[in-house]
């Protein structure tokens, strides 16, 4: 009896097991997208709005961060790579081993980095060079800075994401992170940590949460302090922004992928940034299709 | 006297702490746990409160544990059997394979990690483009699936069910494979009629802590096939998923807006929970009867 | 049958008598030799694991890799005067790919070289191999420090791969956690195994051993949620994530671990041991504390090496609760980077076969080997408490 019962089981999970196998069909994508965590609530939003309007078009997206994104590109595994940050030399070399031409760049939507402190804090404005100077471990005290006297905490990101990268690039001017910065793995734990810590500073993308703010970042010393919103991002004033890139085999920019390439930057497909918290291209950038 | 009330507190403090763990999940966590969570996609928005489910961590972490014990079981099993049953207790080859069992359990599971990255994928799955796509512009096996995930995973949680099945198989009594083999059944026969069908509960116990260990995991799937967000559920075995374990680091680290999504990250956590002790008690549960039949047979 | 002898099927080889008339049949000849192919997986896969994890790291052990940018460059116009080889070389170029691209192409591919070369040259570190172990172990005053330090900023222009912070954060928090977690479940297994009652130990052990239940990443979450903010309230200190914090969360992971080996060992001492000091008179605890005890000590030593190795190798609980700072310093309150989480937070993004990723698997390769080790020794006092109980009883 209960051996019966064994091999029906057994013949079951056989069953089972062979259904699930003859399943193995990719499904019929037209395009596919990978890359960049950042963008990829974005990307998938476009996506769907977009396959919404052309029902012939199907689009699958995948994460995964902009260092894979541009490996899938150069192994001609997607269609469009999204990336945080632009792509570096290496990369550009690898793409033309691959497919002979450099892969084209489009930008698809901007990026403001705001600078977090404690909502405590008496600090409103640091200039680009305070803020380099406290990244990389010159300043210790938050009295050098007009602050009160407290040893500063500072929060950053791992040096897997695009942010670090860029944030290092661009405020540090490339030198090194202080290592006492704590690294945290996203932009919600930083910004849990600075909520937390009163003599603590961070930096990330446009976020919100109880008990952190956004300071005004000064150019340098007798420029205006300027905070980060959608008029002084996209007006080039707010000093710490980024384009976010959609890199794409100029062999494939035709086509469906190059209506969704184009579409991604018009009018409609900008108003999709504002919702995901980044900012729409300047007009000037944008594509002219409907 | 002293130390034993010590010793009682220490007990009573690690109950504690459990209890609070479990409190803490549970009081935040059950108010925003709803059918229309557990059972709805996470296609609009994953950080959104009112609108995301969790529905695709659950299939892509069932689809991973299920695929998992497609590998584990039957192997950990045929290895508890020989073990058991097959090899001489004090032989060197029995010797180092229980030797390897121990170290296998101790192996950290970003290791496995790294290997399921360096075996699997790079060498099987690109081994495997080179066989049957040659010349295919996109890997096809080389890359983060689900797969790769499960065989990873079976690769760890190998030992419990060894373990489990073992202390199953010890537990028959044996007279009755001494019956079996006196009215003259071979001994493959008596392994699978008489053997086999005993051990079933311990099997299953094996089956079920390994189910419930590797559901909770992360570490190992990190690179082998976890993915951040997609927007479709896995189709083939070449496809990522998105994973329960997975999600509750990524709310935890990666929200938006960490306050909005504490009510959906809670919930989640509880789910996670839920399921994982749900097939820990159930273990326990026929770990204990069996303790108690081994009790009997001897 | 009594109980305390052991069954003569047991130790010999059961089978013994039959083994001869199977010989003759093929199909359970088959099935035999299969069983005992696939029971030998548990060597393979660990045999596997060590090759894989140390092959990818292998470049760097053996110094073959190198991390240093700077290169020698050739000239534009080295196109039409160097030879095809030459060039087909200078640019990492396999023959097909060489004869595949047009000349726009190799142009771009040249101008690339020249860039990143323009861009690197500025340091006088950059023809620095920074793989090299003087570099991985040893302090070094890169360019722009005021003092030779040792330092783990992988993704940089100079890459720094100092893995000594790393290594100090793991044992910091590894510490805490075995401060914490060994006197508790080493009492609490007295306890369930001696002193409690039979009933209660019923309740209680798989209580204890449903704590084992929680997976990693919920004491993460926990640790960093909900647990950082309470104990630094409770200890004011300054750093909300850090080694104390990480380390308490680990030892809820290694509580189980340890309790269960430690319980095991305690209850393997012979009743008998008991039952004498309470004829002599002792009270319960005294017999637990003064016999039971250390007649188990090899196996508290097994639990307490069993729970280190599990302390190293967890992952996400000290990757989310415990900072992520490579500090070198002694203090516990400061944040701290293990190992484990530096292979978690970055190999998604490093590039296969690239130094940093082989970087990475070296420091798998470690985790790997110390953990493989610990499993060692474990064993052998478990093996020593066997052969003494055996040997007394």
């Amino acid at each position: 009896m209960k051996l019966r019962c064994m091999k029906n089981t057994l013949l079951r999970f056989l069953t089972a097991g062979v259904l699930f196998g003859t399943l193995i069909s990719s499904p019929a994508a037209n395009i596919t997208v990978k890359g960049s965590d950042t963008l990829v609530i974005l990307a998938q939003k476009w996506a769907e709005l977009y396959m919404a309007a052309h029902p012939g078009t199907k689009i699958q997206v995948t994460g995964g961060g902009s260092g894979v994104g541009f490996a899938a590109l150069q192994n001609r595994a997607t269609d469009l790579a999204n990336a945080s940050r632009s792509i570096k030399a290496d990369e550009v070399a690898e793409c033309i081993k691959s497919f002979g031409k450099r892969p084209s760049e489009y930008k698809v939507a901007l990026d403001g980095l705001s600078v977090y402190v404690n909502a405590e804090s008496p600090l409103k404005e640091l200039t680009m060079e305070q803020l380099a100077m406290i990244f990389t471990g010159k300043i210790k005290n938050w009295k050098s800075v007009g602050g009160p006297d407290a040893p500063i905490t500072v929060y950053s990101r791992e040096n897997s994401s695009g942010t670090y990268e860029f944030f290092k690039e661009h405020v540090l001017g490339g030198k090194d992170f202080v290592s006492r910065a704590q690294t945290m793995p996203g932009t919600a734990a930083l910004l849990q940590a600075v909520s937390k810590d009163k003599n603590g500073i961070g930096y990330g993308g446009a976020a919100y949460g109880a008990g952190a703010k956004a300071l005004a970042i000064k150019k340098s010393d007798d420029s205006p302090a300027i905070s980060a919103n959608e008029e002084t991002v996209v007006g080039g004033t707010y000093p710490i922004w980024r384009y976010l890139f959609v890199y794409v085999n100029p062999a494939v920019d035709k086509g469906e992928v190059s209506a969704y390439l184009n579409w991604m930057r018009s009018d409609a497909g900008q108003a999709v940034v504002k919702d995901i918290g980044y900012y729409p291209l300047p007009k000037p950038f944008r594509s002219d299709s409907k | 006297m002293a130390g034993a009330g010590i010793t009682l507190a220490a007990t009573l403090l690690i109950l504690l702490i459990l209890a609070i763990i479990l409190g803490n999940v549970l009081w935040h966590g059950l108010p925003s746990l709803s059918f229309r969570f557990v059972f709805s996609g996470a296609d609009r928005d994953m950080f959104d409160v009112n609108k995301a489910g969790i529905l695709p961590m659950l299939v892509g972490t069932a689809s991973r544990v299920i695929l998992m014990s497609f590998f584990v079981i039957p192997v950990g099993v045929i290895t508890a059997i020989y073990l058991n049953e097959y090899a001489k207790p004090t032989s060197a080859t029995t010797r180092v394979i229980r030797s390897a069992v121990n170290n296998l359990a101790g192996v950290p599971s970003i290791v496995f990690g790294l290997f399921g990255m360096g075996f699997f994928i790079h060498f099987a799955g690109g081994s495997m483009d080179r066989l049957f796509h040659p010349g295919s512009a996109e890997p096809v096996w080389n890359k983060p699936g689900i797969l790769w995930a499960s065989l990873t995973l079976a690769v760890m949680t190998m030992p419990l069910v060894i373990v489990a099945t073992e202390e199953s198989l010890k537990a028959i009594a044996p007279g009755l494979r001494e019956a079996s083999l006196a009215l003259g059944a071979t001994k493959l026969e008596t392994v699978r009629k008489i053997v086999l069908p005993q051990a079933l509960p311990g099997i299953l116990t094996g089956g079920i802590l390994a189910v419930s260990r590797a559901g909770g995991e992360v570490a190992p799937i990190l690179f082998t096939g976890a993915a951040y967000y997609m927007a479709h559920y896995p189709q083939a075995l070449t496809d990522q998923f998105m994973d329960l374990g997975y999600h509750v680091f990524v709310l935890s680290t990666q929200s938006p807006n960490v306050d909005q999504t504490r009510p959906i990250l809670f919930a989640t956590v509880l789910t996670l929970l839920l399921l994982t002790f749900t097939l820990n008690v159930v273990a326990i549960i026929i770990r204990a009867r069996i303790r108690r039949g081994m009790r009997a047979a001897h | 049958m009594t109980s305390g002898t052991t069954h003569p099927l047991e130790n010999a080889d059961p089978w013994a008598g039959i083994r001869r008339g199977q010989q003759r049949r093929p199909v359970e000849w088959l099935v035999e030799r299969a069983i005992h192919a696939i029971s030998l997986s548990a060597i393979v896969g660990v045999f596997l694991i060590f090759i894989f994890v140390a092959r990818e790291a292998l470049p760097i052990v053996l110094g073959r890799a190198t991390s240093a940018s700077a290169t020698q460059v050739i000239p534009l116009e080295g196109l039409d005067t160097r030879s095809p080889a030459e060039i087909q070389k200078y640019l990492g170029l396999t023959p097909e790919q060489f004869a595949a691209l047009d000349r726009d192409a190799k142009v771009d591919l040249m101008n690339l070289k020249l860039e990143t070369a323009k861009g690197a040259s500025k340091d006088r570190d950059a023809a620095v191999n920074t793989l090299e172990w003087r570099y991985l172990l040893l302090p070094y005053q890169w360019s722009g420090y005021d003092k030779p330090e040792m330092i783990w900023q992988p993704v940089s222009s100079i890459h720094k791969y100092n893995i000594i912070p790393l290594l100090i954060g793991t044992l910091k928090a590894t510490i805490v956690a075995l401060l914490f977690a060994v006197p508790l479940s080493l009492a609490a297994a007295i306890y369930v195994s001696q002193l409690s009652s039979p009933r209660l130990k019923e309740w209680l052990k798989p209580g204890i051993e449903l704590l084992a239940g929680i997976p990693s990443v919920v004491l993460g979450f926990f640790g960093l949620l909900i647990m950082a903010s309470f104990l630094q309230e409770v200890f004011g200190y300054e750093s909300r994530l850090n080694a104390f914090v990480a380390g308490i969360a680990l030892g809820f992971a290694i509580i189980p671990v340890t309790f269960s080996i430690a319980e095991d060992a305690l209850t393997s001492v012979p009743g008998s041991y008991v039952h004498g000091a309470l004829a002599l008179g002792s009270t319960r605890w005294q017999a637990a504390w003064r016999i039971v005890l250390p007649a188990a000590i090899p196996g508290v030593f097994a639990a307490v090496v069993l729970g280190f190795g599990r302390a190293v190798g967890e992952t996400m609980v000290v990757l989310m609760a415990s900072g992520n700072a490579s500090i070198v310093s002694a203090s516990l309150f400061d944040s701290t980077r293990t190992i484990t989480a530096t292979i978690a937070a970055e190999l998604a993004e490093t590039v296969f076969g690239e130094h940093h990723y082989r970087m990475l698997f070296l420091l798998g390769a470690l985790l790997f080997g110390v953990t493989f080790l610990s499993n060692l020794v474990a064993e052998s006092f478990i093996h020593r408490l066997k052969k003494q109980l055996e040997g007394k009883a």
